[in-house]
């Protein structure tokens, strides 16, 4: 079979097909459109202010070398003047972590960053191996994941840097809609929409610039652009909850790619219906309504759903050929959708005055608010942050398995 | 093709195609390393020319020496979050599993599976 020419420069090769809009391209106008998606991300949501410090979370894996990689390449091509530090949390993991470490070791070299590595031990006192030791393999990645999250928090607190970027992909956020959903947990899965938590007045903000990459082209970025990553699972077992999740977003992203990123967008949408979570950096904007943009918070630049479509055009253009598609269907199918439309634009109207009278919502039982762990000092929205409530748990059974 | 399944060719006399095969990401440890140089059958036994779908079910008896083929396959094809690259394209650009494996090719499997 004849060999497809890209869809860009219409002289390469095709090697990628993509996911969001099954594109064919060459390898260099894949990475160039993959960069100004990011860059796109990042501007649209205002990320990074010039000058600022940021702390790219970096685990030696794929996710975040190549955030790492394009976060160099775009900020030097865009002029962003970030000063970029790479920060690494060993969690004590022998044969795991120790190997990865040398990885993102490598990576600050190469891309000339600084490196700072903090370790579960000096933190906490405890090792992952110790943790597994104690406790056994089930639950670990409870442990993991919450000292992780401080680690993080405390390690940036030592560089004086206030905004941790991670490697989090659209089919990570894509994961956790699903087991939020299926959870329950409709305040949680809204913050996991987020491109931004926290805020300025936070100590440390998260942000996501590769929330609307897919993990395919990530994967793909860094092969064809040779970038060197670790790839060995936790030894760990991993959560089967959420390897169930993982396992039923590729499936269906096999039969539909495009249902990575609408599973996103669906997120997103849901998340703008939670009481309480309007505030946040992704809760107000418009995602699927042609309503000129007003929300306050817009001009943060929106979120993430209108970067979502807007490179290249692309999705606004899909968007538009299945609204016209379903415009071209039977009467019968236009009239449930002018009844649907109506009690839309109603929502819509709702949404509208919430959103304006902000801190008037009479519904803030589900906002957590954000205070100091008594303990540690930290972060937390409880009197005694999650990591500490562990510590104690273990620190009690430590006595009882060395005698 | 298909009434040809009745004849059996003997191992000898099959012929051969020279190609190199590649795991990343993860995959290199199921199959002991990461690059393989491999001379497969230029047919199946049922005589049609080798192709990818061929190639995976050839790899998993011959060359997976780990218990965990659900890493790799999945209900008979590839495991979905696994890439396949044939001379550097998507495979989904070159016909997938019924793609004809050419002489000099070189197959790449890449799991995108794997945390960081």
């Amino acid at each position: 079979m004849a060999p497809a020419l890209c869809a860009i420069c219409k002289t390469g090769r095709a090697l990628i097909k993509r996911p969001k809009n099954h594109t064919k391209l060459c390898k260099s106008c894949f990475i160039n459109i993959f960069e100004d998606e990011v860059h796109h991300t990042i501007t649209s949501s205002q990320l990074f202010y010039p000058g600022e410090k940021v702390a790219i979370g970096a685990s030696g894996g794929k996710d975040s070398t190549v955030l790492a990689s394009v976060l160099k390449t775009l900020n030097e091509r865009h002029g962003y003047g970030l000063e970029l530090v790479l920060l690494s949390i060993d969690e004590g993991i022998k044969g795991y972590r120790d190997d990865s470490l040398e990885t993102v070791k490598k990576n600050a070299v190469e891309y000339d960053m600084p490196l700072l590595v903090v370790g579960y031990d000096e933190l906490y006192g405890w090792t992952m191996d110790q943790v597994v030791e104690t406790i056994g393999k089930k639950g670990n990645c409870t442990y993991c994941g919450v000292f992780r999250r401080q680690a993080l928090d405390r390690g940036a607190k030592m560089l004086g840097i206030r905004h941790v970027v991670t490697g989090h992909n659209a089919d990570d956020v894509a994961e956790t809609v699903l087991m939020n959903l299926l959870r329950g947990d409709l305040s949680r899965l809204s913050r996991s929409t987020s491109i931004v938590t926290g805020d300025n007045k936070s100590e440390v903000k998260r942000s996501k610039p590769l929330k609307y990459s897919y993990e395919k082209e990530i994967v793909l970025y860094a092969h064809h652009k040779k970038l060197e990553y670790f790839s060995t699972e936790c030894i760990y077992s991993p959560e089967a909850f959420r390897g169930s999740a993982r396992t039923l977003i590729k499936q269906l992203e096999r039969v539909r790619p495009s249902a990575i990123l609408d599973i996103v967008r669906s997120g997103e949408d849901m998340a703008r219906l939670v009481p309480g979570e309007s505030a946040s950096s992704c809760g107000g904007c418009k995602s699927k309504t042609e309503t000129p943009v007003a929300a306050p918070e817009d001009d943060a630049g929106g979120c993430g759903s209108s970067n979502g479509r807007n490179p290249g055009g692309e999705m606004a253009a899909m968007d538009k050929q299945l609204r016209e598609n379903e415009e071209a269907e039977g009467l019968e199918v236009d009239i449930t959708k002018l009844v649907l439309e109506s009690k839309n634009r109603q929502k819509e109207k709702q949404r509208d005055s919430a959103t304006k009278n902000g801190g008037g919502n009479p519904k803030p039982t589900t906002r957590q608010v954000l205070g100091k762990c008594q303990r540690c000092g930290y972060m937390s929205s409880q009197d005694t942050c999650q990591a500490c409530t562990l510590l104690e748990g273990l620190n009690k059974n430590r006595p009882q398995i060395q005698i | 093709m298909a009434d040809s399944t009745e004849v059996p060719i003997r191992e000898s006399e099959t012929p051969t195609i020279s190609i190199t095969v590649d795991f990343y990401g993860g995959l290199d440890t199921l199959f002991g390393k990461g690059q393989h140089k491999l001379a497969i059958p230029a047919a199946d036994k049922s005589g049609s020319p080798s192709t990818i779908g061929f190639l995976v079910t050839h790899l998993c008896e011959t060359k997976m020496n780990d218990p965990r083929t659900d890493l790799f396959v999945l209900d008979g094809h590839i495991r979905p979050g696994i890439l396949v690259l044939i001379n550097e394209a998507d495979w989904e650009l070159e016909g997938e599993e019924a793609y004809e494996i050419q002489s000099g090719d070189n197959v790449v499997f890449v799991s995108t599976l794997h945390g960081g």
